[in-house]
């Protein structure tokens, strides 16, 4: 397997992470590994934006990946950590498979709704479920893997270095994806749908393709969260947890495959900073930096670096 | 007996769906953002009443009658400044973007709204219970109805039906129809636009305001209303289409009524069927009930 440059510096950032993961201290371990999970939520959420399709229901996929954890562990008292992702990532993907056949008819302000039509009618479900918790939601099961269930105090990191090396692999993936044609279709399709379609390449199909992948991130970052966080409810599927999902999407941009985990990275670290220096205030500054970056920053925090390069070389 | 209950439960949600749906529809109809602070204006409508109208009431002011006119008043005064205020200061540079993202910029509006209403009233509840229970309930056939719950419908039918007048009937009306159907062709025409978006969206914002002020005595007045009812006012104008006095009437008769009978007889499905008929609608006619059909655009 030949890899690019983008994909070496992937690879040595996540050794990177690893390492400031073994030596760092416990909650900083807790947050990173809560920051990605909620980042591959975000790497479907940018999947769809590049083409073209903003999504204010991604919660729905974050909650169903989950969920189907959740649900695993109490009633089918499965443990293993590989076989709930998988459970929990083919669950997203039935769904998806369904729900694409719909979502895909429709675009802009209409396939917003959609979605957080979607993404409400699970929360209304959920809220409703008396024997899943309903409002409160439930403890997940101590997962073990293989066979070996970490001691006291080793899970946390364990599952750390799981995620690290989990979106190394998915930032990859995803980075060939965007490179491949299907990946080029997509923004291709953002650009002008019509002009795809004259071309003799079908938009529902490629678009279809791409809402299941999305989805399927999504879902394994909400298994990841089910795992890490030990607890689970319904405000997972809720139209806040989405847009926030969207806002993360837009910190970073769609330009680079780092983007949505470098910015999940830099929202966790100033929300926990900013939730304790400021309770009530904390909202008003995502809603001033989100007016920022739309209007500064279009392209997202990522245009930051490529910019400079741009001029320098200019 | 329990059809007679549902009816009277639906048609008064639904009247109060509409009251909170009808500013989101008439903003969106002309200027086409859907406005996701909306709900902020709803709950910015609902302290101010509560807060007023509280103190009002506490300390024995003056008369009952004037308590609801300060409760209306105070929430078109707050609406029409910050309706100026947002318009003015941020919305006006942003004309012209993508529908989404101006979801997107009301969004970013909508975070900085709660804070802001936090700042100004605090975390604790406030109540105002006293309009709502100054004028007492009725017997209709058999079932006890809070008057002011009836009050709503009345409220609620003299707004739409005063809207519907205005845009139908009246010169200004015309106009705004005008850009409604091609923003472009009528600034051709000389109609100014830009007064026309100030217009609509202050009198959109005092609507979501005065919403929030009707319902304040019949609720806890705390952080997170707004939030709440944001996605239930979507619910309603999507079903009708999208900037349609109408079609937010009867989205809103839908809601509501569906919800009523979803109380009545499996409460567990309560929120499922609100946005179950939504995503039915949207899947049938997403252009919604009475929303226009586009051409495609090469």
């Amino acid at each position: 397997m030949r890899m690019d440059k983008t994909e070496l510096i992937l690879l040595a950032v996540a050794a990177l992470l690893a390492a400031g993961g073994w030596i760092g201290p416990q909650w900083l371990v807790f947050l990173l590994t809560m920051a990605l999970a909620k980042a591959m939520v975000v790497q479907g959420v940018v999947m769809q934006m590049r083409a073209g399709l903003v999504t204010f229901g991604q919660g729905l996929f974050f909650c169903v990946g989950g969920y189907a954890v959740g649900m695993s562990g109490h009633f089918l008292n499965i443990t293993d950590l590989a076989v709930l992702l998988v459970i929990g990532v083919g669950v997203a993907v039935l769904l998806a498979m369904i729900l694409g056949l719909l979502m895909t008819r429709y675009r802009e302000i209409f396939f917003a709704m959609l979605s957080l039509a979607f993404s409400m009618i699970l929360y209304g479900v959920l809220v409703k479920s008396s024997a899943l918790g309903s409002t409160d939601g439930f403890n997940v099961k101590a997962w073990t893997l293989f066979g070996w269930s970490p001691a006291a105090g080793q899970g946390p990191l364990v599952l750390f270095m799981i995620i690290v090396a989990s979106s190394t692999v998915l930032a990859v993936l995803l980075h060939r994806y965007g490179h491949s044609n299907a990946g080029m279709m997509c923004e291709a399709i953002r650009e002008n749908e019509v002009r795809v379609e004259y071309l003799g390449q079908s938009p529902r199909w490629v678009l279809y393709m791409n809402y299941v992948a999305a989805a399927a991130v999504s879902a394994l970052g909400g298994g990841f969260m089910a795992l890490s966080a030990g607890h689970i409810d319904p405000e997972m599927a809720y139209w806040i947890t989405s847009g926030e999902f969207v806002f993360i999407a837009l910190l970073g941009g769609t330009a680079h495959v780092a983007a949505p985990f470098i910015a999940a990275i830099v929202f966790a670290v100033v929300r926990t900073y900013a939730i304790e220096l400021v309770p009530h205030s904390w909202q008003m500054i995502l809603g001033f930096t989100l007016l920022a970056i739309i209007v500064f920053l279009p392209k997202g925090l990522w245009s930051l670096f490529t910019g400079n390069a741009r001029r320098a070389k200019a | 007996m329990s059809l007679f209950a549902v009816l009277i439960d639906g048609t008064i949600y639904a009247s109060w769906l509409f009251l909170v749906a009808a500013g989101l529809t008439v903003i969106y109809g002309v200027m086409r953002i859907l406005n996701m602070a909306h709900g902020s204006f709803y709950a910015i409508g609902a302290y101010t009443a509560a807060s007023l109208v509280g103190w009002y009431f506490n300390n024995g002011i003056g008369p009952v009658w004037a308590g609801y006119l300060l409760m209306l008043g105070c929430a078109l005064v707050a609406g029409l400044i910050v309706g100026l205020i947002i318009e003015r200061g941020l919305l006006k540079f942003m004309y012209g973007r993508d529908e989404v993202l101006m979801v997107i910029i009301t969004y970013a509006l909508l975070l900085v709204l709660e804070d802001t209403m936090k700042m100004i009233w605090g975390v604790n509840p406030y109540f105002a219970y006293q309009p709502y229970a100054e004028m007492g309930r009725s017997a209709l056939a058999g079932l006890k109805v809070s008057n002011y719950d009836l009050m709503l419908v009345g409220v609620s039918l003299v707004l739409g039906l005063g809207l519907y007048l205005w845009l139908e009937r009246t010169n200004q009306g015309k106009v705004l129809r005008a850009v409604i159907h091609d923003r472009e062709v009528a600034m051709a025409m000389g109609v100014n636009v830009k007064r026309m978006f100030t217009l609509v969206f202050v009198l959109g914002t005092m609507l979501g305001t005065l919403a929030g002020a009707l319902t304040a005595p019949a609720i806890s007045v705390a952080p997170g209303i707004g939030v709440e009812i944001i996605v239930l006012a979507f619910a309603v104008v999507v079903i009708g289409g999208m900037g349609s006095i109408e079609g937010a009437a009867v989205g809103a008769l839908l809601v509501g009524l569906s919800r009523a009978a979803a109380v009545h007889y499996a409460p567990e499905f309560e929120l499922f069927v609100i946005y179950g008929v939504m995503a039915l609608v949207l899947a049938v006619r997403p252009q919604g009930l009475f929303g226009r059909v586009l051409a495609r655009k090469i």
